[in-house]
This record gives structure tokens, sequence and C-alpha cells, in this order.
């Protein structure tokens, strides 16, 4: 789960790392007065769920609460196209609006989960604010890494090193490792993915501040963290996206027009490499689980038929212990309920096959049963055309 | 033969008294895995399919001699599971739990390195050591005794994979689905050492998908060390880059953990990938035929 830079600095802030003053605005009209509130000099921030904002217009400096108004008329009406967001774009609900801070120095600075080594790793790195896996790529020397120690807990001396590493001396050494010490504490507390500060910057006053911030949460931990539902901004995520997440289904919408309904998400991409081998394009990629129940059989099967896109549907469910006349009838069920006249093709493996079969031969939908992956595959190809 | 598990093994199942773990305790059983007993705090002394259910692991051991445990605690305090059961002196874990947070498996992962407890998971399908035992949520039935060894990240897609093998005639040793969470137990390469030392298991096919680099150091360790054919199939190659697929380990970032690369990789390091997924049962009797390359 990702949230909004201003968010993410909210979090920083109550964790003692100083953050410049600003203020979230949802109108133009409260962009200029947040822009008049900072002098008029100030950073206009789109938020949106996606990096590379500077290089696409979405981070500007302005001089007057007209100018910063003008910019926030132009940011709403548009989508936000970066690098990260893909060629659709995001579309921009909130901005930031930040006071303008003088920077004598930029560094890259964010906590992750290294896999190799199954802990959390501390990034950190004196070419802040440029592209950083640009520099990890070119000049890894450059790039400070600490895998810590889940039982021992990221250490004074250990964040000191860093700071130092960074060149930072004196009393902003010190800064620095309590700023080390509280990021790892919030990336704990909050059960972060991610947390980083990219530039982390010292300002021409001699501070410590962290002029960008992103922040993502661990799916599996939202349960116990009640506030995060509540902070999701929705325009940032596709429909019927936000749908299927409401029943447990991962969905995500592609550029094709066959609509794929599988379990497991290893299997799912399997079938989209197959589909692409047989000239077909799909549509979605939608994983309705390991043990496919008949429910959210028939909840995936409304949310492909929603993407005005799709033109046929394949349906491939391992369904192993789960028996396979049970899914056929959450697939005619659903099926007849939206009145579907596409052409359906179902492959499915598991217990009652047979029995399966048999039901949605006679349950009068336009569809046909495979055999297997392939054959299920070339047959939704073919009745496309 | 076979690894990790065979038909003496004695299988203890924690969260039995849940719907899954019944049901799976159940069908573990059915298939002919010694269920010995359950533990879920707070029931002990109750029986439940004519199992015995204790409070804790260690007490479940002392009665049963259990040597492994297959879990199906809720994420909450499945962490929590694991630990008491390496503390207990298990030799196996295998941790169906799906939604585990990472902040929760972080320390479990650093404290199992100091016991000789192996764990399997979590989020995985389990492991089976075909017409011997089960233990895991996999269906029984497409497994066929054999000299193959399988080792997965995914769920169903394995059980596509394995359904091809005993299609072809290629049964199995043990077919281990070690998870797709970013913090597992036994990983690619320690799952391929077990293979390679199984006198039993005469090649093994190996089933990744995009993210990450665990197929990557797989495949270089192929190179170095494996006596025994192996073939792949990595799912993935048509994924959109940068999007995420459901699965915490599906991420393709910044150019690496691309099927692409993976595929290259392994078949520089004398790997047969299956091109396409309909095509697994051919690569294994491929690389059969050409032996260790």
């Amino acid at each position: 789960m990702n949230i909004h830079e201003y968010q993410a600095k909210e979090i920083l802030s109550n964790y003692d790392i100083p953050v410049p003053r600003g203020r979230v605005c949802l109108t133009a009209d409260q962009v200029e007065r947040a822009a008049k509130m900072m002098g008029g000099h100030c950073v206009v921030k789109a938020q949106i769920y996606a990096g590379g904002r500077g290089k696409a217009g979405g981070v500007k400096v302005v001089h007057h609460p007209e100018q910063a108004q003008d910019l926030a008329k132009e940011l709403f009406s548009r989508k936000l196209v970066t690098p990260q967001t893909g060629p659709e774009g995001l579309r921009v609900r909130r901005i930031l609006v930040e006071e303008a801070v003088e920077i004598a120095r930029e560094f890259y600075l964010s906590i992750t989960l290294d896999r190799a080594t199954s802990r959390y790793c501390l990034i950190a790195s004196a070419e802040g604010g440029v592209e950083i896996e640009e520099v990890a790529q070119k000049s890894p020397e450059k790039i400070h890494v600490l895998n810590i120690d889940p039982l021992t807990g990221l250490r004074s001396y250990q964040a000191r090193k860093i700071a130092l590493a960074l060149g930072l001396t004196g009393s902003l050494c010190e800064d620095c490792v309590a700023l080390i010490l509280s990021l790892y504490r919030a990336c704990l507390d909050k059960d972060c993915s991610l947390v980083e500060i990219n530039p982390l910057v010292v300002t021409r006053a001699g501070w410590l501040m962290a002029m960008d911030a992103k922040m993502s949460f661990d799916d599996n931990a939202i349960y116990r963290h009640r506030e995060y539902p509540d902070m999701v901004d929705y325009s940032q995520l596709d429909a019927l996206e936000i749908t299927a997440g409401k029943y447990d289904l991962a969905y995500i919408k592609l550029d094709g027009t066959i609509g794929c309904l599988v379990n497991g998400a290893g299997l799912a991409m399997a079938t989209l490499d197959v589909l692409n081998e047989c000239g077909g394009k799909p549509a979605n990629f939608l994983d309705v689980g390991g043990g496919a129940t008949r429910e959210k059989v028939a909840e995936a099967f409304k949310i492909i038929l929603q993407d005005p896109d799709v033109k046929g549907i394949f349906v491939n469910i391992f369904g192993g212990i789960m028996r396979c006349d049970v899914i056929a009838q959450g697939i005619i069920e659903a099926a007849n309920e939206v009145h579907c006249p596409l052409p359906i093709v179902v492959r499915m493996d598991g217990s009652q096959v047979d029995e399966g079969k048999k039901l949605l031969k006679a349950s009068g939908l336009n569809v046909q049963c495979a055999d297997n992956l392939g054959d299920g595959a070339q047959r939704i190809v073919k009745m496309l055309g | 033969m076979s690894i990790l598990l065979n038909k003496d093994s004695k299988v203890l199942v924690q969260g039995i008294t849940g719907r899954s773990g019944l049901f799976h305790a159940r069908m573990c059983r059915e298939y002919g895995t010694q269920i010995v007993a359950g533990v879920t705090p707070g029931k002990g002394g109750v029986h439940v399919e004519g199992i015995p259910v204790f409070n804790t692991v260690e007490e479940a051991v002392r009665y049963t001699q259990a040597n492994v445990s297959m879990i199906f605690v809720p994420p909450p305090s499945a962490a929590d599971a694991i630990l008491e059961a390496a503390a207990a002196g298990l030799e196996l874990a295998v941790c169906i739990t799906e939604g585990i947070p990472v902040r929760d498996m972080v320390p479990v992962k650093r404290i199992l390195a100091d016991h000789k407890m192996r764990l399997i998971g979590p989020n995985c399908p389990g492991l089976i050591t075909p017409e011997e035992s089960k233990v895991g949520i996999m269906p029984g039935y497409i497994h066929k005794k054999g000299k193959i060894g399988v080792v997965s990240r995914s769920g169903t897609l394995t059980y596509e994979a394995v359904k091809q093998l005993t299609d072809a005639g290629l049964g199995q040793s043990t077919c281990v689905g070690i998870g797709g969470d970013p913090i597992i137990g036994l990983n690619f390469i320690d799952c391929l050492k077990l293979f390679n030392d199984d006198p039993k298991t005469e090649a093994v096919f190996m089933i990744g998908e995009i993210g990450g680099s665990a197929e990557e150091d797989a495949a270089e360790w192929v190179k170095a060390q494996m006596k025994k054919p192996v073939a792949a199939f990595i799912a993935g190659v048509t994924a959109p880059p940068g999007r995420r697929m459901g699965h915490a380990g599906a991420i393709v970032t910044g150019g690496k953990g691309k099927a692409a690369d993976k595929i290259a990789t392994l078949r520089d390091c004398g790997v047969i990938v299956a091109d396409s997924p309909t095509r697994m049962g051919e690569a294994m009797r491929a690389a059969l035929g050409k032996g260790k390359g």
C-alpha cells in the first residue's frame, strides 16, 4: 500500500524528522491561500502514487500566490505522466504547497527489505536528488548499505558510520545519527516495506531536512494499523482494481481483449504467457487466490465483465482440492446474473472435473471446455478470430 | 528415498482446530500421512477426528514423538508458532499461512539460523513425497512416485507442472513448494542441495517467477555444484514491467528480476528452460536426455 508524500512527511515529522512547513490542498483556491501564507515564494508539488514528478512538471517553485493558483489549475486539469506511472498517467487530486528552502547539500537515505539477507537494510548516498538507480549502477562505491541485525537493532555507532560516510561532521553528524535511528523506528512501527528520503538536505541555515519522502506499507500488516485504510487516495487507483481489492482478488488491467480468470499468481502469469504465445492479448491479470471458492470466482467474473475492452473470457482453474463442479456452478451463476453474451473458454482441473464440464455444457452459455492449458488458450484465441 | 519427508515422518498440526487446519489435516491423513497430534493453545485435552490436541508443541512432541509440523496458525500468531516449533526441537516446519507481515518474519529468519529446524514457507503449498506422505494443501492425486525432484516458488503453477510430469510418465521423488513471500525458510539452493544428495532423485524441475534474484542464484549453484540434470520454467515473460502481480515475490524492480534475464542465466548455466508453460514435461524429458550439461 502506497501513501502520498505529505502523509509520509506527517509520519516522519511525528518521529522528530524535520520536514518543510507545508499544507495539502484540494482546490486551486486553497493552493493560492497556502502560497500566500508561505509568503508567495514556495514549492507546489502534485501528489501522486509515483515518482519522477519533477521532470514531468509536477513539482515547481513559484514566486507569487497567483502563479501558484494558475499552476494548480493546470495540474488539477490533466493527468501527470512520469516514467513510473505508465503511459496512461495519474490524475492529480491533491497538491502540497511547501515553504521554499535554500539547499546547501543533498543526500539519499532509505530503508527497505533486502531479500538476499532477509534483513532490513539502510541505504545512503551523498549523491542524493539525482536518479539514485543510475548512481548505483555507474558508481556503486558511492552507495553505502548497512544490513540491520533484527536482534540488536540499528545501533548509534552504525548510524554514525553512515553519517560520516556522507561527509557530515560535528553536531550535524550527530543530528543525522538521531535522524537515521528515528527512520528505522518509524520503519518498524509503521510496517514499512519502503521508507525513502530523497533528497535529505542540509539547508543553507545548517539544518537537516527531509525534502521529499516516499513510504509504502506491507500489505500483510495493514490489519494492525487501523488508520491505514483511511489514508488511501482512491483517485490514484483503477476503479476495477479497487473493487477487486474488496473481494481480496488481485486484479491488474492490461490492454488486450481476453479477460483472464485464474487461481494463483504464478499460474495466472503463466496463463498470460500462453495467451501471448498463441497470438492473444490478455485484458487483465486476475488471481482469485490458490484455493478458488465459488464466491470469489463469481465476483471475479463480474469484475472482468465490467471492462468494456473484454471480448472473450478464459477461465483457468487448477482446482486441486476445490471441486470443479462447484467452480462451474460459480461461473454459471455469475454469467447468468450479468447476462454474459461473450464467448467463454473454461479449463478446469481437479476433482469432479467431468461433472463440472457437464454443468457448463448444459448451461446454455457460449462456453467451450478445454482439456489443458495450451488447448484452452488456442480455443479462446480462435473464438475471437 | 526422498528429501525432508517420508512415510515414517510423524506430523503435528499447529492450528488444527481452525477450519483449514482441520480440513487439511484430514486430507493429509487420507493421503497416508501420519498425523499424530494437533496443537491449539487453550484447547489441549480434546480430540478432533481422533487426533489428540495439546496446548503446546513441546507437550505434543513429548507424548507423540512428532518430528514435523504443519502450520495453519493465522498471520498474527504465525511467527510465534514457527519459533515454538523450532524451540520444541522439531526437524521440519511447513508453514502454509498466507499474509504474515515481513516485520514478523525478519527476526524469525534470524533466530532459525541458530536452530536445526528447517522451515518451508510461509505462504506455500507445502511438500509431498508421493505415495508416502503429504504435508500441505496440494491435491495428492496429480502426483506419482518417481525420480524427479520438484522445487517451486508458486502454488497452483506447481500443480500444473507436476501434472505435466506425471502425464509424461515422470514420477516425483519429492515436490517442495518453497513459497512466494519475500522471506522464506528453505530456498531454491537449499532444496537443490538436498536433491543432489538424494540417491533416488535423478533430476530436478524448478519453477520460478519474475522478481528477486533467487532463480539466478540457483542457476549459478547448478552450474558449479549440481551433478544431476535440471529443467525449469519461469512465469511472467509477458508481465508488464514495474507492476505488482499479487505475489509479494512478483515485483520487477530496476531492471532486475525480469523473466528474460532469469531464463538467459539459467540457460547459460546448463539448465533446460521450457519456453512455454504448456511444455514443462517436455523440457524435463529433454534435460533427462541431455544429462548433466
